[in-house]
């Protein structure tokens, strides 16, 4: 990937978007690389749309405003590719990372992706409800867009997820979220 | 070694606290403030520093209760944003008067009405008047740092003033970015032990704050407050050069980037400082020779030196997150000021951007300095103070 990443996270209140962005960007701090994760704040709403960003730099990022050319989009929802542009300002090679139980094929076509930009999908809720027993989609999430992106190892991940959640959960939960990660990892599929 | 954490500007502040471990808090939640409070809370709870907090129920007597603990002879810290601040008023010029070193963090918000909590300048450069000082950040590393000079500063045994620390509401306080902490032990022993040289509880020499001055001696006791400003940008550099021995960071009055050769320029505080600095290379790469001046010390305000760093430039806009209603931006007024006691140097807009959260873009940046280029080559001011970013 090049010099700077920019990643754009759509999700709906709850479902641990912001939380991802958050633990992502304490993963990408390895190798001396700058970070910065930031959601939009409007009204924090459980359900209601949500945007967060991510920049990952080998140079001192500067910038304090909302990423307008993401080269990765997450998608933690996929209701919202019926309410919202999710492809507003994407690069050219953009890689999209879909929840959902759709084949890639179809998304591609719904995202109306040109042949540069990537599309990959894992079915991150049903994952998220066998390994944790709840809906929240947000650590197969990261394991996919780590897969997609080659940001950062899984093993990596797997460690800042660790010490990420091991301050405020049980064991556990801390457990079901690793293969939570694990198995977005795994089995995200591009098409 | 210190090695970079990725924090949000208010975990980075209240750890500031933490290492100082002051003897006092007495702070009311506001937010975008109230996450660096409640970090610093548990901090209290955890055992982990010694400090009181004194529960109050506004951010009026938040303030009251940091100017007695602050008389009495204590190192006392308290923070705030927005209405918070506007709610301290009258006692932000008791803590200035009666020359008590408060530290207090702002985290910049948008005032009422209408209700927004969104990140602008409108709050403390209301305060701009009351006598503190006031240092500015651009980010979480600078809201830190700055954070721990502003103990050195406000209790210099000849300053003794109260400092407040800006930081952008959400932009910086609520954001992740790289930075990195000092060693708790490093910290401490830059700030050191704090001694009051006139505390109220030694009973042994008995002493008076806040009494009623007449005419008598009013004027003078004021004329006093304006010659102890005089003195605080020496001890803001004095400062700064050594916090440059503990951090390998660099500080100064201001900070200026590019503007050496720089013929335009913008004069720009906190976050969007860092987003104006990529757009100064962008349109240098496009032939436009951009520079930018980031103050940091507002109040007192270096005019001399400002002044000196902006006389070669050709054409300058100062950009204001706040307004003065009826007047020019507060930070154009304090630049124009610096530039007309020069005698000489470039012609001065105003552009007035991102209130109450607007997102600063630089594709702003970019046309201001493309509309300063113009003027730089000839072409006449149309608007001197404009709005920018406004939605049509």
């Amino acid at each position: 990937m090049s010099e700077l990443v920019e990643i754009r996270w759509h999700g709906r209140g709850g479902q641990g978007t912001v939380t991802a962005a958050k633990v992502l960007a304490d993963a990408c701090l390895s190798g001396g690389r700058y970070v910065q994760a930031f959601p939009e704040y409007g009204p924090e709403r459980a359900g209601a749309p949500l945007r967060a960003y991510n920049r990952v730099s080998s140079k001192e990022l500067r910038l304090h405003c909302p990423v307008l050319k993401p080269q990765v989009i997450s998608v933690v929802d996929a209701t919202l590719l019926d309410a919202i542009d999710v492809t507003e300002g994407a690069t050219e090679d953009a890689i999209f990372i879909v929840n959902t139980s759709k084949k890639p094929e179809e998304l591609r076509a719904k995202l109306k992706a040109t042949p540069k930009q990537k599309v990959f999908t894992v079915d991150a809720t049903t994952i998220a409800i066998d390994c944790i027993g709840r809906a929240l989609p947000n650590s197969p999430m990261l394991g996919a867009v780590i897969k997609a992106t080659g940001l950062v190892s899984l093993e990596h991940l797997l460690e800042d997820v660790k010490k990420s959640f091991g301050k405020k959960f049980s064991q556990k939960i801390i457990d079901g979220n690793l293969e939570a990660v694990r198995r977005g990892y795994e089995e995200v599929k591009e098409g | 070694m210190p090695k970079p954490v990725a924090v949000t500007g208010n975990e980075a502040v209240a750890n500031a606290l933490r290492q100082v471990n002051p003897d006092v808090c007495a702070a009311y939640p506001i937010t975008p403030q109230t996450d660096m409070m409640q970090r610093f809370a548990s901090f209290v709870s955890n055992g982990q520093v010694d400090t009181e907090i004194i529960l109050v129920e506004s951010e009026h007597s938040a303030m009251s209760a940091c100017i007695g603990a602050a008389a009495a002879g204590g190192r006392v810290i308290t923070a705030t944003s927005s209405q918070g601040l506007a709610l301290m008023w009258e006692m932000l010029f008791i803590a200035a008067g009666d020359s008590l070193p408060i530290i207090m963090p702002v985290v910049n918000r948008a005032l009422s009405a209408p209700l927004n909590i969104h990140g602008d300048h409108s709050d403390a450069m209301g305060a701009r008047d009351s006598g503190w000082i006031q240092l500015w950040s651009e980010n979480a590393q600078e809201a830190y740092d700055n954070t721990i000079q502003a103990f050195r500063i406000g209790e210099h045994p000849e300053i003794r003033l109260p400092v407040m620390i800006n930081m952008d509401g959400f932009i910086i306080s609520h954001s992740i970015e790289t930075m990195e902490y000092l060693e708790d032990e490093v910290v401490k022993s830059f700030v050191g032990e704090y001694q009051d040289a006139y505390p109220l509880l030694d009973l042994k020499k008995p002493k008076s704050y806040g009494p009623l001055i007449l005419p008598d001696l009013y004027h003078e006791y004021k004329r006093l407050q304006h010659e102890i400003m005089g003195r605080v940008k020496n001890v803001v550099l004095n400062v700064a050069e050594e916090f440059e021995k503990i951090s390998g960071r660099k500080y100064g009055l201001f900070e200026t980037y590019r503007l050496e050769d720089a013929e335009v320029a913008l004069v720009i505080l906190g976050s969007a400082a860092g987003t104006a600095k990529d757009v100064v290379d962008a349109v240098r790469d496009k032939g436009i020779k951009a520079g930018l001046l980031k103050p940091r010390l507002f109040r007192p305000f270096p005019y001399e030196e400002v002044a000196q760093a902006l006389e070669h430039l050709k054409a300058v806009c100062v950009m204001d997150r706040a307004d003065s209603f009826g007047g020019y931006g507060p930070v154009f007024l304090e630049v124009s000021s610096a530039l007309y006691q020069n005698g000489k140097g470039p012609a001065l807009i105003n552009k007035i951007y991102g209130l109450g959260g607007r997102d600063f873009l630089p594709e702003h940046a970019e046309a201001v300095f493309n509309e300063l280029n113009e003027i730089a080559s000839g072409g006449s001011i149309k608007t001197i103070k404009e709005y920018i970013g406004v939605r049509q």
